[in-house]
């Protein structure tokens, strides 16, 4: 046990990855229904309920009041160019890796009988996937932190286009180039300091002394490659066409955890690496969040289609995330703009849990209609009572109602612009309204009314698995919602300290 | 000059015995036992290697009166020529012999290629290295040449002739010129007779310079002298398009560094202007172009020429980091151009080539592992981590950076990004796509265990390219 207490971050990554390299070596047979492809099922929620209940001592033995990484891991790698292999965990990353370990296990049940082809390769992707997550977001050196990075891709680009819908390939290739060039940028900014510093190690970034010119190129590097991601306007245009095509799954992992990683790029790396560059560039990124918030807001409220209503909806609600984080340097008190990060990341994990789950309801119409088009459905809650109590719960939390978990991030962030400037909290609470309307307006025509055509008369209500599922998560958001402290207490010494970071200049 | 001198020069005489020993061999060996032929080749590439490393010497040996050299950088360069050109071999024993072309000359034309290419990285004077480079040149012409029934084969050869003897010439010009000015062949002394005079750098040095470019650029097939990469690889039967495409593009690299490097080094800003055209316009060029492609060998011979853009941007930089990076890249490259044909010949069986693109559809249902090397090739090609493609860029882009020329590294991470849209796409095929061709995949034990371990080490390479980057360092330093 000594061993797995001083390597749980490894195994965490490694763990899912040979789980899944072994369901390939096993591989499918070209049967759904066998018992092989059963067996694949089984082995896949296996690992993955493992790697949650391992990732749980991750959250036992977390320590709120550290100021240092925990549970570091440092061993050479690349000794040639000084790069190591180096993770370590702080408040910042912990929650996020937890969402991960969470929501992976749950993607594999929702995803049991309804993959048809190739299960073993579908879920040893996810598998694969899920490591290399964890790996993104527990690694602290720059070399290792992009191979995770940029290593992700792959499994994604894989069940996009293996598993997805009509248009998938124009739908993953589009992801996969959109996201590689961003990312290559961030690339060529990670060797820079490398030339800098004479290592890859995060820590010895965010000491090194830069020019405001090289800041400022180095910020532009690092938006490019953590703006498409996040994703932000505008350069958001791959997230809608990825989010439709995708598999349930693969817009579950999408949404609740790619996205993510975005905004934890902005915060582990845009703000203390650069932190001059970022104060100069931050009207900008708030202004490119409150656009977000507001014109993605009006654009979810036209669609026709679901899946595009909720990635849209996404994207207006990450908006909240990078505007928590930018609006540090418009806030005096240092209070405030703890509230802002603090907002920013809780509306992260909260997000995680809320689209999670919108994707997860479309997923089960889907299954059941194969349609996604909202005018296909009408009055569905005569028909799945059960379901319409979940959708509505989660429509709620999407809209931001108190209680929930999408009502504690936002809020924060709000109030955080409120002591920066009255407009942007104005432009902000906006989305208080529009999320509202494009959410309740699509459960209105989706659940209520009378019961459109034969194919709603025909739907039948959740079964036991679906049930689990979305059980688990509406529990998740009411109690993310109700009873946050956990969740901020395990952030604040790391804000407080990356705010210290911050204020810092380092010309 | 005494006997233990050419012990240094070991390795090249013992395999030209062994080659002439195949030769004779063949001739005595039945059609329906010409596996023997392949032994006898293979044996002697085992032979030649054990040689290799067996006598090196300690030191920079530099022997025959200047016109040839021992060093750290031929050994590596030599021993990996070697097992290149093994792979090469085994690669091919199944296609020729499906494809009625199982003839000794094959492996004969392939050893006196290995025998110019080991010359070409020991060449320490301007003739020996023409020599070793003209070996390798006329044995390549009649390999592509070699299935002469074939008019695609034929016309490709009869392109490649003339554009490669165009090319020698101009090889040939430039050194004449070099040769006028210093009064010297052999490259330390060229190195030093242009550091102790200046003047002699001026525009007569600059012209022979120039042609030296044009020559070592058309070997590499960087643009503007690309143009046969694309039709020799298209026409050439695919075991022979592997040969071009592999062990060469190491001995091309070995006339780049030992002719600017070591020989003209001390005018290295003139020649690395013209290199960074050259490399730019290759970049551009070969990954725009490889967009349009239908046929797998014509796109792999445009994604040739932009990672030849990578290799001569390593070279431009001028450090011995920059060289470093080079050699990485091109070793690492030549691994998994290997692998990408060694799938194309797995596919192909009696009277069929695979050589479209569409050959690849579905082909994640028909082999699953077979599928998954190719992906893991592709996008090792595309420069995704972990695979070791990955490191070749990540090496020349801190090379480019560390001299300050950032615009470079940019302009370097587009182009990869450009160039990842036609290796997606195989993959996109393979994975996608449902299989028009449900034929089994033929092959024998020995060439699926070394091509399964062939895209492996593009894997393993990726994860722990330490070692690798090290020795380029150390050899180059």
């Amino acid at each position: 046990m000594n061993f797995l207490a001083q390597h749980i971050l490894s195994v965490l990554i490694w763990f899912p990855v040979l789980g899944g390299i072994l369901l390939l070596i096993i591989g499918d047979d070209g049967d759904s229904g066998s018992a092989k492809a059963g067996l694949m099922r089984i082995s896949a929620l296996f690992v993955t309920g493992i790697t949650f209940v391992l990732s749980t001592a991750l959250y036992a033995g977390f320590d709120n009041t550290a100021l240092s990484m925990q549970f570091v891991e440092r061993v050479p790698w690349v000794e040639a160019i000084n790069a190591f292999y180096y993770l370590g965990v702080d408040g910042i990353s912990t929650p996020l890796i937890l969402l991960t370990t969470f929501v992976t296990p749950l993607v594999v049940i929702s995803s049991w009988d309804v993959i048809k082809s190739r299960p073993a390769q579908y879920f040893a992707a996810f598998l694969i996937l899920e490591g290399l997550m964890i790996g993104v977001f527990s690694a602290l050196d720059g070399l290792l932190f992009y191979v995770f990075w940029e290593a992700m891709l792959v499994p994604m680009f894989l069940i996009i286009g293996v598993w997805g819908g009509q248009r998938r390939v124009y739908a993953t290739i589009k992801f996969f180039l959109y996201t590689f060039l961003g990312s290559v940028l961030m690339l060529v900014a990670f060797i820079y300091l490398y030339g800098e510093t004479g290592g890859f190690d995060l820590f010895g970034y965010m000491n090194v002394s830069l020019s405001l010119t090289a800041q400022k190129l180095i910020f532009i590097a690092f938006l490019a490659a953590f703006a498409v991601k996040v994703p932000m306007w505008p350069v958001h245009t791959w997230l809608p066409d990825a989010h439709v095509e995708a598999p349930t799954g693969g817009s579950v992992i999408l949404a609740a955890i790619m996205l993510k990683m975005g905004g934890y790029g902005f915060i582990r790396l845009s703000l203390p690496i650069v932190p001059d560059g970022s104060a100069y560039f931050a009207d900008l990124v708030i202004v490119m969040s409150l656009i977000a918030i507001v014109y993605i807001g009006f654009v979810a409220l036209m669609q026709k289609d679901m899946k595009k209503l909720i990635a849209y909806s996404s994207i207006a609600h990450m908006g909240f995330v990078t505007l928590g984080f930018f609006l540090v340097w418009s806030i005096s008190s240092e209070t405030g703009a703890g509230l802002g990060m603090t907002g920013g990341m809780v509306q992260m994990i909260s997000h995680g849990l809320i689209s999670g789950a919108m994707f997860l309801c479309v997923g089960v119409l889907y299954d059941r209609v194969h349609s996604r088009q909202i005018s296909d459905y009408g009055g569905v809650a005569n028909t799945m009572p059960v379901f319409a109590a979940f959708m509505v719960l989660f429509s709620m939390a999407n809209a931001g109602l108190p209680g929930t978990s999408g009502f504690v991030g936002e809020f924060m962030v709000i109030i955080a612009s409120f002591k920066a400037n009255f407009w942007y909290a104005f432009l902000a609470a906006t989305t208080l309204i529009l999320g509202a309307a494009y959410t309740l307006w699509m459960v209105k025509r989706v659940l209520y009314g009378e019961v459109a055509n034969d194919n709603v008369a025909a739907l039948k209500d959740l079964n036991a698995r679906e049930f689990i599922v979305l059980g688990i998560l509406a529990i998740s958001v009411l109690l993310v919602g109700l009873w946050p402290a956990p969740l901020v207490d395990m952030m604040n010494v790391s804000i407080e300290q990356l705010l210290a970071q911050i204020s810092q200049p380092k010309l | 000059m005494n006997l233990t001198d050419f012990i240094a020069a070991a390795p090249e005489m013992t395999l030209l015995g062994l080659i002439c020993v195949v030769l004779i061999a063949d001739l005595f060996i039945d059609d329906d036992k010409r596996v023997l032929t392949f032994w006898l080749s293979m044996a002697s590439l085992a032979v030649t290697f054990w040689v290799l490393l067996s006598t090196a010497p300690a030191d920079t040996t530099v022997l025959f009166h200047g016109a040839y050299v021992s060093d750290a950088l031929s050994q590596v360069m030599k021993l990996s020529i070697v097992g290149f050109v093994a792979v090469v071999f085994l690669y091919s024993r199944d296609y020729l012999r499906a494809n009625d072309l199982h003839k000794g000359e094959y492996y004969v034309l392939g050893l006196f290629g290995l025998l110019g290419m080991m010359i070409m990285v020991s060449a320490h004077s301007m003739l020996s290295m023409y020599l070793g480079l003209e070996t390798l040149a006329l044995s390549q012409y009649a390999l592509v040449a070699f299935d002469r029934n074939n008019s695609n084969s034929a016309e490709a050869a009869m392109k490649y002739f003339v554009l490669g003897a165009i090319a020698s010439g101009a090889l040939l010009y430039g050194i004449s010129w070099v040769y006028g000015i210093t009064g010297t062949l052999d490259f330390a002394e060229m190195s030093s007779t242009i550091a102790v005079n200046p003047e002699l750098n001026s525009l007569p040095l600059w012209v022979g310079l120039a042609f030296l470019v044009v020559g070592i650029a058309f070997k590499f097939g960087a643009v503007p002298f690309h143009m046969w990469i694309p039709d020799v690889y298209e026409g050439a039967r695919s075991p022979i398009a592997l040969y071009i495409a592999s062990a060469p593009k190491v001995a091309a690299l070995a006339l780049l560094l030992r002719i600017l490097v070591d020989g003209l080094g001390v005018v290295q800003d003139t020649w690395a202007d013209m290199l960074m055209v050259l490399a730019v316009l290759s970049l551009l060029l070969g990954n725009i172009v490889a967009i349009a492609q239908t046929n797998i060998k014509r796109m792999l011979g445009y994604s040739t020429i932009g990672h030849v853009g990578f290799i001569l941007l390593a070279v431009f930089c001028g450090t011995a980091k920059g060289n470093a990076a080079a050699l990485f890249y091109t070793l690492t490259y030549v691994v998994a151009t290997l692998g990408a044909f060694g799938i194309i010949i797995l596919l192909s069986r009696r009277g069929y080539d695979a050589v479209l693109l569409s050959d690849f559809k579905g082909l994640n249902q028909r082999s699953p592992w077979t599928a998954f090397m190719m992906m893991m090739i592709m996008l090792s090609l595309a420069g995704i981590p972990p695979l070791v493609g990955f490191f070749g860029k990540l090496n020349v882009i801190d090379a480019v950076l560390s001299v300050g020329h950032t615009w470079l590294a940019v302009l370097m991470v587009v182009a990869s990004v450009i160039g990842a849209y036609y290796y997606l796409r195989v993959i996109w095929y393979m994975y996608f796509e449902d299989a028009e061709d449900q034929a089994v995949l033929l092959a024998g034990h020995d060439t699926r265990i070394v091509l399964s371990l062939n895209a492996v080490a593009v894997l393993a390479l990726g994860i722990v390219p330490g070692w690798l980057w090290a020795l380029c360092v150390s050899v180059l330093s």
